[in-house]
């Protein structure tokens, strides 16, 4: 399993677009992508699961990624975060 | 006539034939099923055909709307295939032995309440997306005809707010208007009808109703109000403000891009006065060169406590970022007087006007000025900001301001935030007393900008909201335009420029005047920038 922490810096949070966007890029990965935050779990291939996290603009998010392409996702996932959020 | 008020999107006129937007609801009955694999299937094949569904609109959103707008029909596509979402039908058809349509209903009703209890408006509205995409799959799994209407005539639609595939479906070349019962200054049909151009009310609540239906009415998208059925009256005078508009559109059109100048070539900034960040659309439809006043007080009167840090900086931000390198003068809190916020708990005064407010609470209640500050400074990087302070009367007050500033700056500069350091910072001159030592404040800011409606009140000593005293009133009164001058010529004096923000700046059987005096910037409502630029170019100086 791998994982990296990463601070939203995005005015609005994950709000809609962007959930939408992770769900797309994690479900490229066999591997099961989890997000953690403020004592909260979601998996980031279901949309309504993440927005239910309410994650906002500050928070730090651990991303965990956990299977068979578990490296190729975390580095695709850390350009996702830092370009999009 | 009936009269209905709420608020308005868009700033237009139009009349019409009202025509309430009919939504086939799927009435969901729930009974008993044997085979529960088959009713799973049933939904599987249901859902697919919503997705095929929304990946046209998306399609169709894409050309009308533009990506950004569109975006909603893809996500509308993950949540229909969100686990979670399939699941919980998926396991209530298993489990209590129903029909997909009842699963479908009762799953959307607990998704669209996870969303409403978040304490976060944005996700609040968000429920309505969970509605729409459910109802949708209802409609396959019951054969209904999808909800679009064919519109013969041009017609004002009203509904209790539309959801996103009603308004991408809508014949747009049908609509006059918009007025919804709900929804808010971010709902689609918001967006929808910024877009279009057209008027649109919001929040009318229950006074707009299903008897409305093929009613006559009349939209004034300046007042927010709804006249159902007008008399002759009303009627009349709406059509006066219809032509108006129009009109305003063409000077627009004539003098969109113009320069304001004078015939002999003076030159003159025209910018706007705003009083929300929503109101920037205004600002540069009615092409104002800049942003000469912006009231920060919306913040703290639209709040139940004091505004964050952040929620200011991203107000000031999205206005400086919007203007795109136009001049943006924020003023600092204005609180106090007639405007009042519960939470500062300020006392009763006997004497308002002349009292606890403005710069006075800045300067005596340094948190609340400090965090505004920040915000300020951060947002200046963003953008061309300007900082202006009310209600000052000494140079001590400005020297005083200006250590606080100093103070914040070291601040942010110790936690490494990103911020401007070379700020202009103006004062208002609206007391009689900053214009007699205008010469020293001069010396001290980087401008002055003239608050013409409580100068004329501190000067000629008349309360302008007692109407008993409006024989005395002279709104052009000597004693007010020499203070002006006065202000003007120490300022230029030190190299300073110098505008007018208060109602006089629009006045335009003073613009001759003020040129004369060589007033830098006139600050009007977004609304008066085109006739004072009008006025501007037929004076000649020479």
């Amino acid at each position: 399993m791998k994982n990296f922490k990463y601070v939203i810096k995005d005015e609005l949070g994950i709000h809609a677009r962007p959930a939408g966007l992770l769900v797309k890029e994690a479900g490229k990965f066999q591997s099961a992508v989890n997000l953690k935050s403020n004592g909260k779990s979601g998996d980031a291939k279901r949309i309504f699961g993440i927005m239910g996290m309410a994650i906002k603009k500050g928070d730090e998010v651990t991303v965990e990624v956990d299977g068979a392409d578990e490296g190729e996702a975390i580095a695709a996932l850390e350009q996702f975060f830092k370009a999009n959020l | 006539m009936t009269v209905l008020e709420g608020k308005s999107v868009f700033n237009d006129v139009c009349m019409g034939t009202i025509s309430f937007y009919k939504r086939k609801e799927s009435v969901i009955k729930r009974y008993k099923i044997e085979d529960t694999e088959a009713e799973i299937g049933r939904f599987e094949e249901a859902r697919d055909e919503a997705k095929n569904q929304l990946k046209e609109l998306y399609e169709k959103a894409l050309e009308d709307v533009g990506e950004a707008n569109a975006a909603i029909f893809e996500i509308h596509q993950l949540m229909l295939e969100d686990l979670d979402y399939c699941e919980s039908i998926e396991n209530i058809i298993t489990a209590q032995k129903v029909n997909a349509e009842y699963a479908v209903g009762a799953t959307a009703d607990n998704f669209s309440a996870m969303f409403r209890a978040m304490d976060d408006a944005y996700m609040q509205g968000r429920a309505a997306d969970v509605k729409d995409v459910s109802e949708r799959v209802l409609k396959v799994l019951t054969n209904a005809e999808d909800g679009v209407q064919v519109l013969e005539e041009k017609v004002i639609i009203a509904a209790d707010d539309l959801v996103p595939s009603e308004t991408i479906q809508l014949d747009k070349e049908k609509v006059l208007g918009f007025i919804m019962q709900h929804g808010s200054a971010n709902s689609h049909t918001a967006i929808l009808a910024r877009s279009m151009g057209i008027p649109a009310i919001i929040g009318l609540g229950d006074s707009l109703s299903e008897s409305m239906d093929g009613k006559f009415a009349i939209v004034d998208g300046f007042a927010g109000k709804v006249y159902i059925e007008p008399d002759e009256a009303t009627m009349a005078a709406m059509q006066k403000k219809q032509k108006e508009a129009l009109e305003r559109k063409e000077l627009l059109q004539q003098l969109k891009d113009k320069e304001d100048i004078t015939l002999d070539g003076t030159k003159i900034k025209i910018f706007a006065n705003i009083g929300n960040s929503a109101d920037v659309g205004n600002v540069l439809k009615n092409d104002a060169r800049g942003i000469g006043l912006f009231r920060s007080e919306f913040l703290y009167l639209e709040n139940s406590d004091y505004p964050t840090e952040e929620q200011q900086f991203i107000a000031y931000k999205t206005v400086a970022e919007n203007m795109a390198g136009k001049k943006v003068i924020i003023r600092t809190l204005d609180i106090g007087a007639d405007k009042q916020v519960d939470y500062f708990n300020l006392d009763k005064e006997e004497n308002p006007a002349l009292g606890y407010r403005a710069i006075r609470i800045c300067l005596t209640r340094q948190d609340i000025f400090k965090t505004q500050l920040r915000a300020l400074y951060r947002a200046a990087a963003f953008g061309n900001i300007s900082i202006m302070f009310p209600m000052i009367i000494s140079v001590e007050e400005v020297l005083k301001v200006k250590e606080i500033i100093k103070e914040v700056l070291d601040e942010l500069r110790q936690e490494k935030i990103p911020f401007k350091e070379d700020v202009e910072i103006g004062i208002m001159i609206e007391t009689p007393a900053s214009v007699m030592v205008s010469d020293e404040l001069a010396k001290e800011v980087d401008f002055f900008s003239v608050g013409t409606n409580d100068l004329t009140q501190y000067t000629l000593a008349i309360d302008r909201q007692n109407q008993k005293l409006e024989p005395f009133y002279n709104a052009h009164h000597k004693a007010v335009l020499r203070m002006i001058k006065m202000a003007a010529d120490n300022a230029h004096a030190e190299g300073k420029w110098i505008g007018i923000c208060g109602e006089l700046g629009a006045d335009t059987t003073l613009t001759e005047e003020f040129l004369k005096m060589g007033i830098d910037e006139l600050s009007v409502s977004p609304s008066m920038v085109l006739e004072v630029r009008k006025r501007v170019r037929e004076i000649n100086l020479r």
